[in-house]
């Protein structure tokens, strides 16, 4: 075990020599993309062990060390980090946990903070707990996000997003089965052994790679007629984590549907756009606004190689850039709705809409308080404007049960066949 | 042809029909399942075996529990919403909408323009089962509820979003004595008021309206409830025949394109799958193996009173009485302890008639021999009781029952008490009882809810909890609130789980909602050393068992479990002192009545609905009341922070000083409007508009806008200010002013100065949801006040540009805004000061009540700070007190500014012998998930007390009480004011 050094608040630090003896746990979210991130962080020299446990212990764990009304994600997330520890599969002196983090008014921003209370309880204390953000909260001696990291983990992100985009297209027709996720970790592997040697970072670089994985997902031999295109949006974690959303998209294929699920690219620039659209409501720094401008200009510019390189291959649908989502949006909420997922919930469904996915299953945490408004809030004026679509909203919960989620979305999926 | 069969399998009935080739009826059923799924829904085609034999058909199964049905047996499904308005379509082909009701689900379908179909979210209990448990509380059969209601001559206001909810409200009717009759009608006005209020969403339900589905059926007083709100005539209320097998109808109806099957071969399809079982998520057994029972049992037959022969005993007695929420409890006990005599029974909804018995019998048993020297009573029902029997004590009931534990286990350091309704917890440090938890309307998974399922199975409580003792597989239900359980429940079903295991399962989720919700421990540690486990729901052996299997740790479960609270409050008579005796004797009870009868009092605005008792002729106990001014008491009462903000508040409407030449601006008093509006009214009126405030909220004013809410999980205050928006439009203001507040003053106390996500954006939701709101200008634009230079500028143009107001001129106004809003404030810290020396120099207690801004409106309090204020508590709020301790960091991230301010008013409090704090929480509100816990944190590091009050659109106060009194008499005994 390190020596446990402490910063002026008393937060346990993650020092230089922990880096050396500790594996990082991570919980799972997009499987693509984090299994991508996971390797990324080890190149930096870190230990990280991506946790992929889904059984009801996770829940039971959550359930008793984090306040019961608190957001399902947060207990998901903090019930399968100490569930991990209390398995005995880890050295609990060498350990550490590792947890993105978001600002912002939402109660995600605390799940950190809720996280230390329950190892607290739990009487792990003596676990150091990172946060990934952007916002430059909780510095670490010995984990700090340096330029080489930012330029393999945005890439990644993006790379992850077109993987994820392609394979939702082939999977529910593939002919030999297994094929497209085969065919997914196949291009994981290559991205991370380039990303070793800094090449896939670069906009050329990544044009030529883009297409090229786009070439080869098309080249996957598909079969059948087109199936009901399912939406999902949603808060981030459920919206993406199998384990929060009780297995969706293994359900929308089992009822012989195509799921659509918006990128975490498209999260990302919205974030950084709320930096910039703070400072257009309220006043702040000049340079602060141009600085995250800068970001965004960087980040979009690569979200358009993806788009590009979809658009090269035909037979696969489209994707809007981040910039048309926020156009649509407009007459619908205000860009200074930025907690949780703020108007980009509410500008995926309508991007989504328009491009001729009028199906959507929208998933948040029972008692979500940022889609009250941009979630629930919004479909009575999405189906006023669009009669064709045809929305269900699904709470995920410690106590709802997959039975009354499955029979809403078959209902859903009734009226999808129907053609409402 | 071949013969059409739809098979609806709901969560409690299966209804068969089968059709011909004209889509006539040839045959239906509608049978309770009982939780046997696979195996009713085989029997009921056996039924029509003989006339389909050897014929094809072809099968169609719906329903919410047919879904696993139909995957096991292969026989094609549709989902029913599709099935029943495929059925509509054909039967009754001009209808607008069709509201139907089931056993757990509730939907609305609205036809004509675009077919829309609503169902009941996950929260939400309006429904069949629900209408099922409110029976069982009131001791009646559904159909008997219904003759009741038909009779009802008021209806009382009672929570309709969730079962649990609308428990809560009907407890306190029945046990303060209102009228069966009208609380049968009111249950069902609820039902009424969830359907039309949470499905429709914004959609008006006009035309002609089916209504469908068993509870629709067979229950006239729910469709009269219906008609009357939805102001239908004859025509357009449709109650077809066959209302209950629609859904049935439907699916046999939508079997084009099913492939046809021989009769013979559907009914092995359905047998086979009948015995499929097939479990995924189950527990350790509670035991395994018959002997580790009975070493369990003795075990805990040891913990019990002094043995008394009661037929031969002679000499003194004094009589504890605990009127619970569904039992009422007797104990009469010798001057050490021994039992003499004793009750436990179902209060069956009026707990006067049943005592009114027992001390009758209790009398007869006493003859000569027994004299009754002193009594108490203690519980929900304890001003009635007291009242109406003319009993010596009425005490608080955590305190009655911490005397019988002690009683038990002198060295008791943590009391847990699971009684019907509502579980308390709490913990002795040092002889006095130091923290109280109680269950929240909202998770209260307790005793009355084993009893509702054991019902809804067909078992008797006692036979149904061993039932669950030595299954090897006890179904893991979770451990959330009781609406979540039935869908657990039904999913077990559906899974094949016998009853048995879902016994095991239901003691188990007790266990682990007390354990984890409420009492929020993680180890046994948390808990204590000395564990007394007590109320009727402990004397289940499986919830005893479960529970120590839990915390890992052995506990005390006395044999009297179920009459602790009888017990402590005849402990409590025993020792009592001052005048005792004046409990009405046997002659006095011969000539014993008691009439009940509905008022509403109309002292004020809360409008509280009285109950006013008479006993024998003269004597008179009013109940519902939250002051004591229908009581004879004077208005006013102790100073109270929260009535001098509200009524500051209120008066910010006008032209101020200006003289409203450039129009008038309607502002809804809500939300962030409660913390903002001294600001904004300066800076209006400076500006010389004429600013228009909503009127006070009401429960009226709240269904005014009930329709155009989305969210039905939202917080109360939010919904509320749909009713505020109505009526400005109907005002005729035609500019609203609403703005989107996603920070809050930066009083640089935390790490952020947010708002929460609702109050930031609750007026853009407000504006694509309230279609009325295209008649005016609406203005929902962002500001920022935590910027004030740049909001001179940003203001500025905004009012250049929409009103044409020199940008100077809102510069100017908006300093005067920052000033009026730092006058208002400082003016209740000042108040404040004069209440806090007030209290000092009369000995009276402080109590801070911390919360958020627009809790000090009455009707989203309810009237609680009248009620504290009868209390003789002395009432500030935490934005009067917070500014004196010096900024603190915090363990968690203080990012929202009403939060920093509790945090500081709790550390404050911590600091102040005489002042204790109560916590108000908004049901749904998520921020508070947070705050609480490290509210707790702050006070209990201090020794302080910790108190939360949970809020929502109920009315009753009755839980409310036991907190309030409970921490006035904790913090007694902490100070030593009163020895235990």
């Amino acid at each position: 075990m390190a020596k446990l050094t402490y910063d002026a608040h008393g937060r346990l630090l993650f020092t230089k020599e922990m880096k050396e003896e500790y594996t990082l746990l991570m919980p799972q979210m997009l499987p693509v993309t984090f299994s991508m991130m996971k390797r990324l962080l080890e190149l930096e020299g870190y230990k990280v062990e991506l946790l992929d446990t889904t059984h009801r212990g996770i829940i039971e764990t959550g359930l008793k060390y984090v306040h019961n009304d608190t957001c399902y994600p947060a207990l998901l997330v903090i019930g399968q980090l100490i569930e991990a520890i209390n398995s005995g599969k880890y050295d609990t002196n060498k350990i550490a946990l590792f947890m993105s983090q978001t600002g912002g008014g939402c109660r995600a921003s605390n799940y950190i903070h809720l996280l230390r209370k329950a190892l607290q309880k739990a009487g792990l204390q003596h676990i150091p707990v990172i946060s990934l953000n952007l916002s430059g909260m909780e510095k670490n001696p010995g984990f700090s996000i340096n330029l080489r990291l930012v330029r393999r983990l945005v890439p990644a992100m993006v790379y992850g997003d077109l993987i994820v985009h392609l394979a939702n297209q082939c999977r529910p027709y593939e002919v030999e089965r297994g094929a497209t996720d085969a065919l997914a970790a196949v291009w994981t592997e290559r991205l991370v052994a380039g990303f070793a040697k800094n090449r896939g970072r670069s906009k050329r670089e990544m044009r030529v790679i883009m297409a090229q994985i786009a070439a080869e997902f098309a080249a996957i031999e598909l079969s059948g007629e087109q199936k009901t295109r399912i939406g999902v949006v949603g808060e981030i974690y459920v919206k993406f984590a199998p384990l929060g959303n009780n297995n969706l998209e293994d359900f929308l294929l089992s009822e012989g549907c195509e799921p659509v699920v918006p990128g975490l690219t498209d999260f990302m620039l919205f974030k950084i756009d709320n930096r910039i659209e703070d400072i257009n409501l309220y006043g702040g720094s000049w340079l602060k606004k141009k600085l995250c401008q800068v970001f965004l200009w960087y980040v979009a510019g690569l979200q358009q190689c993806m788009i590009d390189a979809v658009k090269t291959q035909p037979k696969f649908h489209g994707l809007a850039s981040f910039a048309e989502i926020k156009a649509g949006v407009k007459g619908y909420l205000g860009y200074g709705n930025k907690m949780g997922e703020g108007w980009l919930l509410t500008g995926e469904m309508i991007e989504l809409i328009h491009s001729g996915v009028t199906n959507i299953v929208c998933t948040q945490p029972f008692g979500c308080l940022p889609n009250h408004v941009s979630g629930k809030g919004m479909i009575r004026k999405l189906k006023d404007d669009f009669p064709a679509s045809n929305i269900v909203t699904i709470d995920y919960d410690p106590g709802a049960t997959r039975i009354n989620q499955e029979n809403r979305i078959k209902l859903m999926l009734a009226s999808a066949g129907r053609g409402v | 042809m071949a013969i059409k069969i739809g098979i609806d399998i709901g969560s409690t009935t299966v209804k068969v029909v089968l059709l011909d080739d004209n889509n006539t009826l040839l045959y239906r059923s509608y049978t309770r399942h009982y939780s046997k799924v696979r195996e009713v829904a085989a029997e009921q085609l056996r039924v029509v075996a003989d006339r389909l034999r050897g014929q094809d058909v072809v099968p169609l199964i719906t329903g919410s529990a047919g879904l696993g049905v139909s995957k096991a047996s292969e026989v094609a499904f549709v989902q029913e919403v599709f099935a029943t308005a495929a059925a509509v379509n054909t039967y009754i082909p001009d209808t607008d909408a069709v509201i139907e009701l089931g056993g757990e689900d509730a939907k609305i379908i609205f036809f004509g323009g675009t077919l829309e179909e609503r169902m009941n979210g996950s929260c939400a209990g309006g429904t069949g089962s629900f209408i099922d448990q409110m029976a069982t509380l009131l001791d009646v059969s559904a159909l008997e509820l219904n003759e009741l209601a038909l009779r009802h001559e008021k209806i009382y206001p009672i929570a309709s979003r969730c079962g649990v909810f609308a428990k809560s409200d009907i407890q306190p009717l029945l046990n303060q004595g209102g009228r069966k009759e009208d609380i049968a009608a009111s249950i069902f006005q609820a039902v009424v008021d969830q359907t039309v209020g949470g499905l429709t969403q914004g959609r008006e339900l006009t035309g002609k309206i089916v209504f469908l589905g068993g509870p629709l059926t067979f229950l006239q007083g729910l469709r009269d409830r219906f008609v009357e709100t939805l102001e239908l005539d004859a025509e357009h209320a449709v109650f077809p025949e066959n209302a209950d097998c629609f859904a049935a109808i439907g699916a046999a109806l939508c079997t084009g394109g099913v492939e046809a099957m021989p009769f013979g071969e559907l009914l092995r399809r359905l047998e086979e799958a009948a015995d499929e079982s097939g479990l995924t998520d189950t527990l350790p057994p509670l035991f395994a193996k018959k002997a580790d029972v009975e070493a369990f049992q003795a075990r805990h037959a040891k913990a019990t009173p002094e043995p008394v022969d009661a037929n031969a005993y002679r000499g003194d007695a004094y009589l504890g009485i605990d009127a619970g929420s569904t039992t009422t409890k007797m104990a009469l006990i010798t001057p050490d302890g021994g039992i003499l005599y004793s009750y436990y029974g179902s209060n069956k909804g009026n707990p006067v008639t049943i005592l009114l018995a027992e001390l009758r019998n209790l009398y007869a048993f006493c003859g000569d021999r027994i004299t009754i020297r002193a009594s108490a009573v203690t519980g929900y029902g304890e001003d009635l009781i007291k009242s109406a029997f003319s009993i010596d004590l009425g005490l608080v009931e955590t305190i009655a029952h911490y005397r019988a534990a002690r009683h038990f286990n002198p060295d008791v350091d943590f009391i847990i008490d699971i009684g019907g309704q509502d579980m308390k917890c709490f913990k002795i440090r040092n002889g006095a009882v130091d923290s109280i938890l109680l269950n929240e309307a909202c998770s209260s998974g307790c005793g009355s809810f084993i009893e509702t399922f054991s019902k809804a199975l067909g078992h008797d409580i006692a036979d149904f909890s061993q039932l669950g003792l030595l299954d090897q597989t006890p179904t893991n239900l979770g451990s959330r609130c009781t609406v979540f359980m039935n869908s657990s429940v039904k999913q077990a079903q559906k899974e094949g789980a016998g009853v048995e295991s879902i016994s095991a399962g239901l003691s188990l989720s007790v266990v682990k909602n007390a354990i984890y919700k409420v009492i929020r421990a993680a180890s046994a540690d948390d808990l204590g050393k000395h564990i007394v486990v007590q109320g009727g729901t402990f004397l289940n052996d499986a919830v005893l068992r479960g529970f120590e299997q839990e915390i890992g740790r052995e506990v005390t479960r006395p044999t009297i479990a179920g009459l602790m609270g009888a017990y402590g409050a005849a402990l409590s008579a025993r020792d009592m002192t001052g005048e005792t005796g004046r409990l009405l004797d046997a002659a006095a009870l011969g000539n014993f009545s008691h009439t009940a009868r509905p008022s509403v009092c109309n002292a004020c605005t809360n409008r509280c609905s009285l109950t006013i008792n008479t006993f024998d002729g003269d004597r008179r106990f009013i109940s519902g009341n939250r002051c004591s001014v229908p009581l004879g008491g004077a208005k006013g009462g102790e100073p109270n922070l929260m009535r001098y903000k509200y009524e500051k508040i209120r008066v910010m409407t006008g032209k101020g000083a200006g003289d409203g030449s450039r129009g008038k601006i309607g502002i809804p008093l809500g939300l962030n409007m409660y913390e903002n509006l001294p600001f904004w009214f300066e800076f209006f009126t400076k500006l010389n508009f004429e600013v228009v405030l909503s009127p006070e909220s009401t429960r009226a004013l709240y269904q005014k806008g009930q329709r155009s809410i989305p969210s039905d999980t939202v917080c109360y205050p939010a919904k509320m200010l749909h009713g505020h928006v109505e009526h400005l439009i109907d005002a005729g203001v035609d500019t609203i002013f609403y703005p989107c507040m996603a920070y809050n003053f930066d009083e640089g106390k935390g790490d952020n100065h947010y708002n929460c996500p609702v109050v930031a954006y609750y007026p853009e939701l407000l504006r694509v949801n309230m279609s009325r709101l295209q008649q005016v200008r609406y203005i929902d634009a962002y500001f920022g006040l935590h910027r004030p230079k740049d909001l001179e500028r940003i203001a500025g143009a905004f009012f250049a540009a929409e009103f044409g107001v020199p940008a100077r001129e809102t510069a100017a106004a908006i300093r005067a805004g920052y000033a009026a809003y730092e006058r208002f404030r400082q003016e209740a810290r000042d108040e404040a000061d004069r209440y806090i020396q007030y209290a000092r120099e009369h000995g009276k207690r402080i109590l801070v009540v911390a919360g958020r801004p627009y809790h000090i409106d009455p009707e989203i309090n309810h009237g609680l700070d009248e009620l504290i204020g009868s209390y003789g508590l002395v009432l500030v709020t935490e934005d009067s007190i917070d500014h004196l301790v010096p900024k603190a960091k915090r363990k968690i991230l203080n990012q929202w500014t009403y939060h920093a301010r509790m945090y500081d008013a709790a550390r404050y409090v911590a600091t102040q012998p005489d002042m204790q704090l109560l916590q108000l929480v908004s049901f749904g509100c998520g921020l508070d998930a947070i705050s609480t816990d490290e509210m707790r944190d702050i006070l209990e590091a201090t020794g302080k007390l910790y108190t939360q009050i949970k809020i929502d659109d109920i009315s009753n106060l009755g839980t409310v009480k036991i907190r309030i009194r409970s921490l006035i008499a904790a913090a007694d005994a902490l100070d030593g004011k009163v020895m235990l």
